[in-house]
């Protein structure tokens, strides 16, 4: 039998994508199109102060490829994204396994370490800044305790473990929200079942909680990754790249070049580079679940 | 062009209306400049200025827009990628020849009052084939602000009196201000410099001869003999002497922080109701005998603003004699007539006439304009970043500088 051409399938269809239309819409218009424009601007030259905008085809590619910062810039980032995603997975999954006991104000410690993700990134760093001051309030403590403190932001080791930590503790508590809440639906039986196999408490952590809690793992490692990766706001605010290039990140030294240099074309090849990283990353540690992520093999 | 823009308004979710082609109301325009000072005294009087235009020109609305000194450029640039260009902005002398040779900025001979009386000396920055391309309004030397109740306390003599005695030496400068810095206080602050904005320096290392580059733009200075000088004196009093705050110590003069600042004259006007006694003396003779140095800033109207014709013409009366009389208590003027100590006297309460001529005119006359270049953004990013080794107190001064001149001789050379 012929049927009508506003079929009950087709008439759902059009039902789906009218309710997905406004979001789409917005994704089109605030995703795509500057996603698109950004590697529109790679391929050309575009200098805001004298407004030309020519097409230099992938000379900007090979400029970055040639760039002598560059390696010095990908190495910060390394460093920060690397350091920042072990320190921060690490002490979340510390703090929601301690805070995970029914004792009493474990309450209160959540909220202390929840807090920080709500206040305002920049009034946090700014604080910050003040305090790794070489004669603030961190270097203040330590003379109190009889310790010479560093230069925090200006010696090239110590600028780059400042701006990690400070990046730690103003995101962990989301992540040790993340954890908190996967650890409390692991399934009291497994536990019980454990012990009586006479199973230590590492042994049942490593062999128990870790696989339950791996698909809330795999989560919070792929926001931290991509979110260490777009740091901005705390080197800008704490050490302006500085000493030298130490914490010139990817990030800002997109910024250096495009608002700074005034070099557009420039700026948004380097942030295409960014997002292929972050993609690569991405693809690779979802295609790693399956080695490691309960559920997932 | 206008597709791109608009684009870029949109990416930026920066007003959907800046596409449209409205030109406002009929008749009426409202001017933006943007500059880099949210001073209060300042505002006042541009506001006065832009106040007593309105009543011959009624339809015509200026506002001023402050945006941070430290990321001026940027935001500006910021504002212009964004389709967002200001009719009027200051310009900073280090980003003059970008500026100036961009084609950005209108022409403006034919909207300056008497332009035969802008000395050469502010204008050469802001000139490009004969034209006047940006009006330098102020062309402010450096001197030095001294809090005298923090050196009496010290029991060392007033830089005024060194200054009549001859004796006004960078080395007695130090002594000074190593002497505050041991009661607890801190002692010469180069202000603005907080170890990233080492051109702030040039006030001090100009002393010793030194240059960043050479006047062409091409021979790195920083390895020569003057600059290895200047940067072991300058080295030796942060380090050594502690006579200069720390990296990563902050200390305001004009709280009552330091024994004294390094600074345009400019800054006066926040010693307005000081609780210290203080002065303003030239900078001290370095080993090249006296000398002075200027920062100068000009103002320039943008092409890609609305109404390019509406604010040169506004710019003509912004500069015009009798503005240029009132804006010279704060930024010295180019005006050679108005470069006199009893002309800038009637406008400058805070300041005493000895110390206009000394200072002000003086220094106007011979100073040296700070560091400039093309690409100036780019190349002072590159001399910060390889500076950075030199501010620790066991560093090789000739080593860094000659990885200074390693890092930007690309960029020169460009």
């Amino acid at each position: 039998m012929k049927g009508r051409f506003w079929s009950g399938k087709r008439r759902d269809q059009l039902a789906g994508y009218l309710f997905i239309a406004p979001q789409l819409a917005g994704t089109v218009v605030f995703v795509a199109v500057p996603l698109g424009m950004v590697v529109w601007y790679s391929l050309h030259e575009w200098n805001v102060l004298a407004d030309t905008f020519t097409f230099v085809g992938v000379d900007n590619y090979r400029r970055l490829a040639d760039d002598p910062t560059v390696p010095a810039v990908l190495e910060a980032t390394a460093v920060f994204s690397a350091g920042l995603v072990v320190f921060n997975m690490a002490l979340a999954l510390l703090l929601a396994v301690l805070l995970n006991q029914n004792l009493r104000g474990t309450t209160v410690f959540r909220v202390v370490f929840f807090s920080p993700v709500v206040v305002s990134l920049v009034a946090w760093t700014i604080v910050w800044g003040f305090m790794l001051q070489a004669n603030g309030g961190v270097n203040g403590l330590l003379a109190a305790i009889g310790v010479h403190g560093p230069n925090w932001l200006r010696s090239g080791g110590t600028a780059m473990a400042s701006v990690i930590v400070v990046q730690v503790f103003k995101n962990v508590g989301l992540n040790m929200v993340l954890f908190l809440a996967a650890l409390q639906g692991v399934p009291h039986e497994l536990y019980e079942a454990a012990r009586l196999d006479g199973a230590s408490r590492w042994v049942i952590f490593r062999r128990v909680t870790l696989p339950m809690i791996s698909p809330t793992i795999l989560l919070t490692s792929i926001l931290t990754v991509v979110g260490s990766l777009q740091v901005f706001a705390q080197i800008a605010v704490l050490t302006q790249g500085g000493p030298g290039t130490s914490t010139t990140v990817l990030v800002y030294y997109l910024y250096q070049q495009a608002f700074q240099f005034h070099a557009f074309g420039y700026g948004a090849t380097i942030s295409v580079l960014l997002f292929l990283i972050v993609l690569a990353l991405t693809v690779l540690q979802w295609r790693m679940r399956r080695r490691w992520v309960f559920h997932e093999s | 062009m206008k597709i791109r823009t608009c684009l870029v308004a949109l990416a930026v979710a920066a007003g959907l209306t800046a596409c449209g082609s409205s030109t406002g109301d009929s008749g009426t325009v409202t001017l933006r400049m943007t500059t880099w000072t949210a001073n209060d005294a300042h505002v006042k009087l541009f506001d006065q200025i832009a106040a007593d235009y309105k009543q011959t020109h009624p339809d015509v609305t200026v506002t001023f827009d402050a945006l941070p000194i430290d990321d001026y450029t940027t935001a500006l640039t910021t504002q212009i990628a964004g389709g967002n260009t200001p009719d009027l902005a200051w310009i900073l002398e280090a980003s003059a020849p970008d500026f100036v040779s961009s084609g950005a900025l209108e022409p403006l001979d034919g909207s300056i009052e008497n332009p035969s009386e802008l000395t050469p000396a502010a204008t050469a920055l802001w000139r490009q084939d004969g034209k006047l391309i940006a009006y330098p309004f102020s062309t402010s030397p450096f001197g030095v602000f001294v809090n005298t109740d923090l050196l009496a306390a010290a029991g060392r003599p007033l830089p005024s009196a060194q200054v009549a005695s001859g004796q006004w030496t960078w080395d007695n400068a130090i002594a000074g201000a190593k002497a505050v810095a041991a009661t607890g206080k801190q002692g010469l602050v180069a202000r603005d410099f907080d170890y990233k904005t080492w051109d702030n320096l040039a006030p001090i290392f100009d002393g010793w001869g030194a240059q960043a580059w050479s006047a062409d733009g091409k021979t790195c200075g920083f390895d020569q003999q003057p600059m290895v000088d200047a940067m072991t004196f300058i080295h030796k009093a942060i380090f050594t002497d502690k006579a200069m705050p720390a990296p990563g110590v902050a200390a305001d003069f004009f709280a009552g922080q330091s024994a004294m600042t390094i600074t345009q004259i400019s800054r006066a006007s926040l010693l307005k109701g000081a609780t210290f006694k203080w002065e303003l003396v030239p900078l001290p003779s370095g080993p090249k005998g006296k000398y002075a140095v200027v920062g100068q800033a000009g103002i320039g109207v943008l092409k890609k603003g609305k109404h390019a014709d509406a604010a040169k013409d506004f710019l003509k009366f912004f500069t015009d004699d009798a503005n240029s009389a009132k804006l010279s208590q704060y930024f010295p003027p180019p005006r050679k007539p108005q470069l006199t100590a009893a002309t800038l006297a009637k406008t400058n309460p805070t300041l005493t006439p000895a110390q206009l001529q000394d200072v002000v005119i003086d220094g106007i006359s011979t100073g040296i304009v700070k560091p400039s270049h093309k690409d100036s953004a780019e190349i002072s990013q590159a001399v910060r970043s390889a500076l950075d080794p030199l501010w620790k107190p066991d560093a090789n001064v000739p080593a860094v500088l000659a990885g200074v001149c390693t890092a930007i001789k690309p960029l020169l050379a460009r």
